[in-house]
């Protein structure tokens, strides 16, 4: 993955070469194509404004969360998978970043636990019931 | 003078609590107990006097007494009388001055009402209570003093955070405080049972009133917290799986859960040991709620309430009172004999499940929110948010209302799933209806919207079904309270999932005499006016809002105050039986052509989130209504008792 960042980042920079970047203006505006938005909105959703306290960039009006949406939409719509602009922006601004752990190490622990926890109440469990007579 | 005789009245009360604590000793013990007559009168003469330091603050606040340093630090000559009064409380002192007083209070009460359980197990209650009064009477007086003096005194006051000034919020925290002190009151009784060898019917009797006050209380604190979120933060959400929301549903879960063991342990003397612990849980939560909001160890929107050194103190006493009340837990679980027996397939099977659903859900929010903390100090920050919440806990819920379509409809102790096939063939195509029907209405509506919408069809049709052949004025009322709850989980869960599946959005930005359109509705900018209010100025957007042929103005408002600098967005919100409105206005528009960003969400069906979680209380409240007027006999043994 860490060597694919570079490319991904290679991918975006004839958009800054032109020296625009994304624009204000799709911080506070939806993509015409309504499935694009809606990829977009989702990952926008899953990603910490680090500058606030606990919200998402999607409910945001600090102007950090702002520039972040814009990012977010412009990598959309330049055709950039949702994933990959979430390893975009943990490459940028670190794990912190991202409302959704991945699945690597302890926290695939972490997602686990419910199918873990589950299991072993109903172990638990097993002793309360009366068999049938 | 007011403040000083204030403070006395704190000491003395907490001087009550030790003798309650030290006669509570005296009788396990099984000494000459001399002292143990004297438990009664503490409790009565500790609930008057923190009920006395109560209104001493109050009065304070009402006369503005600045010379007061927390009078002085959060009221202001100039405010309105209700946010004077409101502000005894919408600070820290003074809402642990409250919490302190509100227990007092019910430890006195169940002195003078309790007659149902033991008399030594009462005693061992009011002790363990006393116990607890001592220790938030400690962190009061040495940490926290309401009444300390302010030299010389300022002239009119630094006034209230803006955020605060709010009537809604005004009430919120007491709201939470409420329940957290019901389930002191619980916690207390178990320890008080266990101490006392008497985990039965009786004692569940006796808790559950209190488990179920502090759980409307609580019902009403997360609704209320939530539709504060969702205008105020101006941007439709209305759940965030933020730390303090967290903090703030552990409890309620734990209750929930607690509430439903409960009522097995009183009916049919099963489940001993896990409502005990249930009980001991719930306690645990709602301390180590108020720890997450005070100590500022998560960052979370209520970073205003924080400081780390009374988070410590807070996080000792829940550290003293949960590791005290399981080292009992695990000496005494040994002799309370087991419950009577069910199958699986029973009333009580439905509850177990219930139990470790609920329990389950609770677990993963109390690891998903600590988790980050614990990765930290492996060096990791990571964050856990929304979509991990939103994927772990919504299938267990699934699961929780597949119980709760079957679980009512059975009988205690056993029964034959056969019995009720026909009401399960209904829900079985109620379910599969009302997936086809929303998946034809939005293709892409996402699996777990359209789970809810057809659980939620199913369970408001099986809510009412524990009525059927029961003649409908010799029905107890708390069956009515429980047909109620559920039917407003039904509504609630109809309300989200219509939400998060349905809502169309529209963000754009427009100059006057524009107009945008979001699902169906028109709504044209006429006009963007400055106004400004006691301590911000703001402006407002003038606009109509038109759908078949229907008119609305509205007029949301982004605010701007002065101290401290705040930037708050107060939606407009259009309310129809079948969703909101709800319209933003945001800064200008950034490329500088006299347009304004404008944000309009259609929302289906969102109010039912609300009005949910009202009916939901309001189930409560007859149940407790109906508990709390029948009478106070001593428990026979019912048929199911052997």
């Amino acid at each position: 993955m860490r060597k694919f960042v570079p490319i991904l980042l290679m991918l975006t920079a004839p958009v800054w070469a032109q020296g625009s970047g994304p624009t204000p203006a799709m911080a506070n505006r939806q993509l015409a194509d309504p499935s694009k938005e809606a990829e977009a909105m989702r990952l926008m959703h899953s990603l910490r404004c680090i500058q606030c306290q606990g919200q998402s960039i999607a409910d945001s009006d600090a102007s950090m969360a702002a520039t972040m949406r814009a990012e977010v939409r412009q990598q959309i719509s330049a055709g950039q998978k949702p994933e990959a602009i979430r390893a975009w922006m943990i490459k940028r601004y670190g794990e912190w970043v991202s409302f959704e752990p991945d699945f690597k190490g302890a926290r695939l622990l972490l997602w686990l636990t419910p199918l873990i926890l589950l299991l072993a109440s109903l172990w638990l469990a097993r002793g309360l019931f009366r068999r049938r007579t | 003078m007011i403040a000083e005789a204030g403070l006395a009245a704190l000491w003395l009360a907490a001087s009550m609590a030790l003798l309650q604590l030290i006669a509570g000793l005296t009788l396990l013990r099984d000494g000459a107990g001399q002292l143990v007559p004297l438990i009664k009168p503490a409790a009565y003469v500790q609930g008057a006097l923190s009920t006395f330091a109560f209104f001493a603050l109050m009065w304070l606040f009402y006369d503005t007494d600045l010379s007061v340093l927390l009078v002085a630090n959060n009221s202001h000559i100039d405010k309105p009388l209700i946010f004077k009064l409101a502000g005894t409380w919408g600070n820290h002192e003074g809402s642990m001055l409250l919490w302190v007083a509100v227990l007092s209070v019910s430890g006195a009460a169940i002195a003078f009402f309790e007659k149902r359980i033991d008399t030594k197990t009462l005693y061992a209650t009011l002790s363990v209570q006393g116990f607890i009064a001592l220790g938030f009477f400690a962190f009061l007086l040495f940490a926290s003093n309401p009444f300390e003096r302010l030299l010389p005194a300022p002239i009119e006051g630094a006034g209230l955070n803006p955020l605060l000034q709010d009537v809604g919020l005004a009430f919120h925290p007491p709201t939470l405080y409420m329940g957290y002190v019901g389930l002191s009151v619980a916690f207390s009784f178990a320890v008080g049972a266990l101490l006392t060898n008497q985990v039965g019917p009786a004692f569940a009797r006796a808790m559950r009133p209190w488990v179920l006050a502090a759980w409307i209380f609580l019902t009403i604190g997360i609704a209320a917290g939530s539709y504060w979120a969702y205008y105020e933060l101006g941007w439709g959400g209305w759940w965030f799986w933020d730390p303090v929301e967290n903090a703030s549903l552990m409890p309620w879960l734990a209750a929930t859960a607690l509430l439903h063991s409960a009522s097995v342990l009183a009916t049919r003397n099963a489940l001993r040991a896990w409502t005990i612990m249930l009980a001991l849980v719930a306690f645990a939560m709602s301390m180590a709620g108020t720890f997450l909001v005070r100590s500022g160890i998560l960052t979370s929107v209520h970073a205003f309430a924080v400081d780390p050194e009374r988070g410590a103190f807070i996080l000792a006493l829940m550290l003293m009172y949960t590791g005290i009340a399981f080292v009992i837990f695990a000496l005494r679980i040994g002799s309370v004999k087991q419950g009577e027996p069910f199958q699986l397939v029973s009333r009580e099977g439905g509850i177990v499940a219930n139990n470790i659903l609920l329990s389950v859900i609770l677990a993963v929010v109390l690891i998903g929110t600590l988790y980050p903390l614990a990765a930290e100090a492996m060096g990791d920050k990571i964050s856990v948010g929304p979509p991990y919440f939103n994927k772990a806990t919504v299938p267990v819920m699934v699961l929780l209302m597949l119980a709760l379509l079957i679980g009512p409809m059975l009988r205690w102790r056993r029964d034959e799933l056969i019995r009720i096939r026909y009401w399960l063939i209904g829900a079985a195509a109620i379910l599969l209806l009302g997936a086809i029907v929303a998946w034809q209405l939005a293709p892409d509506i996402g699996l777990f919207p359209l789970l809810g919408i057809a659980f939620s069809l199913a369970l408001a049709v099986a809510a009412w079904l524990p009525l059927r052949g029961r003649k409908l004025l010799r029905t107890p009322l708390p069956v009515f309270g429980m047909v109620i709850a559920h039917f407003g989980i039904a509504v609630s869960v109809f309300g989200m999932a219509a939400e998060s599946g349905f809502s169309s959005e529209t963000l754009t930005a427009l100059a006057p005499g524009e107009n945008a359109k979001v699902a169906g509705w028109e709504v044209k900018l006429n006009d963007v006016n400055p106004i400004a209010g006691d301590n911000w100025v703001a402006v407002e957007g003038d606009m109509i809002a038109a759908k078949n042929g229907n008119q609305f103005a509205l007029h949301p408002q982004s605010r701007h105050f002065f101290t401290p600098p705040m930037q708050t967005s107060e939606a407009a919100l259009l309310t129809r039986w079948n969703g909101q409105l709800y319209a933003v206005i945001a800064q200008p528009d950034q490329e500088g052509d006299g347009r304004w960003q404008v944000r309009l969400w259609w929302k289906p069906f969102v109010t039912f989130i609300w009005y949910g979680a009202l009916l939901i209380a309001f189930g409560g409240a007859i149940s407790l209504f109906g508990r709390m007027f029948r009478r106070t006999k001593k428990p026979t043994r019912n048929r199911w008792q052997s």
